[in-house]
């Protein structure tokens, strides 16, 4: 193993592995969405995950989060092979957010970050309805958590809005807190930039690299090349379900496979251009992951 | 309501129009010291020269409310200071204008009905409509006020506390006149006044302030909310027919309430829900002592309360573990399937297709009245004064009941627990990438829901005396969610308006009640064309209600900035 040194001089302590993937496969019917990939993430790691639409990136998350049950290979994290069950999964340390923003849209900042607890506290039901002592013990601690957690990604205002009132980029932000709140090891975020503006994207480039500060692994699905490469110790490129490339950035940049998978692979894909400058692009990726 | 007349046109006309309606509004007041009716047997009598009758006295109130809304802007901008703008003085004149004309044409109806046909209509009806039309038509020329600000003026807690406590002073005898009336006409009549008075208390802005008010006060409203609800049977003079009423609505609203964690928070429909109403009740019944009970063990009642809750929880449980797997339209169904199946298994538990537990269908009839603690609720009490009945016993039993449930489903709704469930109604899939035990969730919410419901059926089981499986049919689910609809979903607030105008109407309305089911129908597509969240609508928000008094300030600033926005300058009225 050697030793990856990222664009901002960061160390990754690439002797561990806390999330390897191994050989994972999903088909739906006839069709390979995903084909043999491996990857692996180490601690303090940002990983990014590039490739044209329809590459099966997310397809690739839902197999690490459980929501998918891969047709084949295996997913371990911190050494353990992970159930095919979400909750299961968030518990053992991964989180995640979604290409479309999927946050409760009818409940405020504060509650969805709190929401994000569940599997870190124990209040049962006896203990809400007789408001004994573990329920506010956890409500008062949970409560100063979730807003130090808003404050972290920038939303400290909005903790009492309701969340789908709230601008995009916050609601991109606020599915980051929520992520963090379940107390991650390892962070999945994809497209977190899609709609973003350039201002914002530098935002939410400088929100990544604190959050790996903390002491969290990154994994990053993105369009966004200036975005991508900024950002992440590591690269891989996916088409067609198979790994094309995996390497640092600047490998990856350059590899000449890579440009042709984004530009001139098929003819009919101008929507799916990603110049490094700027990216006119629609925030979805329709039908990838429902395929 | 969208204006017709053009703005340049209010403002020509807005002086005259101020005038002609005041005019009109002086005619509906004059109109109450002439007879409405050439019979005496229609309304509360309105047959009388120079002496009104309640009615005719609440329709002048409303009359001279609007009189007043265009009188006193009169006195000039600068005199009326903030009260120029904080208030929505034209806008509501309009709003009062409809209303005392909708309140005299109910009363001209209920006349021509009442008495057969429009010629038993006296001067004073006649001229009360004129007054009417003439008053609406002149306040829509006034200009349009902006929306009242009056939330955002500071005020005492004293005067707050005297608000709400003067407003549920109102609601315990607006609630009693109200269902003082056995007929039709002047139900209806004294109820198109109250939601005109409340129309244009929330036009002016009232509410708004009230609602500040409340939130900043909580406790103070939740005590005398009950203080009123406890206070209700001393009006009613040892009357029975309205305590059955009121204890009818308890034991509705306490379902309702129960229903409401499985609909409302976990968004789970559920049209099987009677049967947790049933098995409680059932359950209370056999364990009563009746001489008809099939159990000869009777445990004491809190311990049958229990029970019937556990009892009605395993079943939500046995109902719940393999139908929870399905979701939305497919849950619909087979828990409507469950709630038949119910029915149709407490008919055949009659000893001959199984053991003899129910009787069958002559179910367990001569359940005994409560005794606890050596107050029979069977026998009336004298208490200050005032008989104090039966049925006012069973209110007073149910009004506890409903504030446990109350108490439950509020403190369930505000802990990680209502917070997994509403995750799971915005996003199951969201909830459970989030960690949130969505199964578990959901089959706790059934559960505990169920187990609500058996308990209000213990006391239902001696309310009725009878238990049969014919009680327990699909309709009833059917109301139950109709009464969450239509009061809000999630609320609790709502979900109580909506079982009481569910169970009293038809009370209280003959005709109604023969169309129930048309008129329920129409009115459930009339809320969901106009108002799909309900009458209270659940917004799971605390800006308003935040006791944090610096976050407070800086909502209170936000909203100013943005009325500001809206309205650069904050013109009021215009005379």
């Amino acid at each position: 193993m050697t030793q990856a040194i990222s664009g901002s001089g960061h160390q990754v302590d690439a002797s561990t592995v806390l999330l390897g993937a191994q050989d994972v496969t999903m088909r739906f019917g006839g069709l390979t969405a995903v084909n043999n990939v491996s990857l692996t993430v180490h601690p303090s790691e940002i990983v990014g995950l590039i490739g044209p639409n329809g590459a099966g990136k997310t397809t690739f998350f839902n197999c690490l989060t459980g929501l998918y049950r891969p047709t084949s290979g295996e997913v371990r994290f911190n050494g353990e092979l992970l159930p095919p069950k979400p909750r299961e999964v968030v518990r053992r340390g991964m989180a995640r957010t979604f290409q479309n923003i999927r946050l409760f849209h009818n409940m405020t900042a504060l509650e969805n970050v709190m929401v994000g607890m569940y599997s870190r506290t124990k209040t049962n039901a006896i203990d809400a309805v007789f408001r004994l002592p573990r329920h506010r013990r956890e409500e008062v601690a949970g409560t100063a958590r979730a807003k130090e957690l808003l404050a972290f990604v920038g939303l400290s205002k909005a903790a009492d809005s309701l969340s789908r009132n709230l601008p995009y980029g916050d609601q991109r932000r606020l599915e980051i807190a929520r992520a963090l709140a379940t107390e991650p090891k390892l962070l999945l975020l994809d497209e977190p930039t899609a709609g973003m503006n350039p201002q914002e994207t530098r935002q939410a480039e400088e929100l990544i690299f604190r959050i790996r500060d903390l002491g969290l692994a990154v994994l990053v699905i993105e369009h966004d090349m200036r975005f991508i490469f900024n950002l992440c110790d590591r690269v891989c490129c996916l088409v067609r379900g198979e790994v094309l490339v995996e390497g640092p950035g600047e490998v990856v940049q350059n590899d000449p496979r890579v440009i042709e998978a984004y530009i001139g692979s098929s003819q009919d894909d101008d929507d799916q251009f990603e110049s490094p400058q700027d990216a006119p692009r629609d925030s979805t990726e329709a039908g990838e992951g429902d395929a | 309501m969208r204006s017709v007349i053009p703005a340049g046109v209010k403002a020509r006309f807005r002086l005259p129009a101020r005038l002609v309606g005041m005019f009109g509004a002086a005619l509906m007041i004059a109109s109450i010291f002439l007879s409405w009716s050439y019979g005496h047997d229609v309304l509360d009598d309105v047959g009388y020269y120079g002496a009104p009758s309640p009615l005719q006295l609440f329709f002048g109130l409303l009359a001279l409310i609007t009189l007043g809304l265009l009188a006193i802007p009169l006195v000039g901008k600068e005199r009326l200071g903030q009260w120029a703008h904080v208030l929505a003085w034209n806008t509501t004149a309009k709003t009062a204008a409809i209303w005392s004309l909708a309140m005299a044409a109910v009363m001209v109806a209920a006349i021509a009905i009442g008495l057969g046909g429009l010629v038993n209509v006296d001067p004073g009806g006649w001229l009360a409509m004129i007054g009417g039309v003439i008053t609406l038509v002149a306040t829509l020329f006034l200009p349009d006020s902006p929306e009242p600000t009056l939330y955002l003026v500071k005020s005492p807690q004293w005067l707050q506390i005297l608000a709400i406590v003067a407003l549920m002073a109102v609601v315990l005898f607006g609630a009693a006149y109200v269902l003082g009336f056995d007929d039709a006409g002047g139900f209806l009549t004294f109820i198109t006044f109250i939601v005109g008075v409340a129309m244009i208390l929330q036009k002016f802005g009232v509410f708004g302030w009230v609602g500040i008010a409340a939130a900043n006060n909580n406790r103070v409203l939740v005590l005398s909310a009950f203080a009123v609800a406890f206070a209700f049977p001393f009006t009613q003079d040892g009357s029975d027919a309205n305590m059955s009423i009121a204890s009818q609505v308890l034991i509705f609203a306490g379902t309702a309430l129960g229903l409401n964690i499985v609909v409302g928070l976990v968004g789970l429909l559920d049209l099987g829900y009677i049967a947790f109403l049933g098995a409680g009740a059932f359950t209370a019944a056999i364990l009563s002592g009746s001489a008809f009970s099939t159990v000869d063990w009777t445990p004491p009642f809190w311990l049958t309360v229990l029970i019937s809750g556990t009892v009605a929880s395993v079943l939500g449980l046995v109902i719940g573990a393999p139908t929870l797997r399905v979701s939305g339209d497919y849950l619909a169904i087979v828990t409507l399937a469950f709630g038949e199946i119910f029915r149709i298994t407490m008919n055949n538990l009659d000893g001959n297709d199984g053991p003899n537990l129910t009787n069958g269908s002559n179910g367990i009839p001569g359940i005994p009245d409560l005794v606890i603690g050596g107050f029979d609720f069977g026998e009336a009490h004298v208490i200050l004064g005032v008989d104090i009945g039966r049925f006012a016993n069973y209110y007073w039993l149910m009004l506890v009941v409903v504030a446990i449930i109350i108490a439950v489903f509020m403190n369930l709704n505000y802990s990680r627990i209502g917070r997994g469930w509403v995750a799971i109604r915005e996003d199951e899939l969201a909830a459970e990438a989030m960690g949130v035990n969505t199964f578990a969730l959901k089959l706790l919410a059934f559960a505990g829901g169920a187990f609500l419901a058996g308990i209000v059926g213990s006391v239902k089981a001696h309310y009725d005396v009878s238990v049969t499986p014919d009680q327990y049919v699909f309709l009833e689910s059917a109301f139950l969610l109709a009464a969450v609809v239509l009061g809000g979903m999630g609320t609790v607030t709502g979900v109580l308006i909506g079982a009481t105008i569910l169970k009293l109407l038809p009370e209280k309305l003959r005709f109604f009640s023969e169309y129930r089911l048309l008129l329920f129908g129409l009115l459930m597509v009339i809320m969901m064309r106009f108002r799909p969240e309900g009458i209270i609508a659940d917004k799971r928000r605390k800006l308003e209600f935040h006791d944090d008094d610096e976050l407070a300030e800086e909502v209170e600033q936000d909203l100013k900035t943005h009325h500001r926005h809206l309205n650069p300058e904050p013109k009021g009225w215009d005379l």
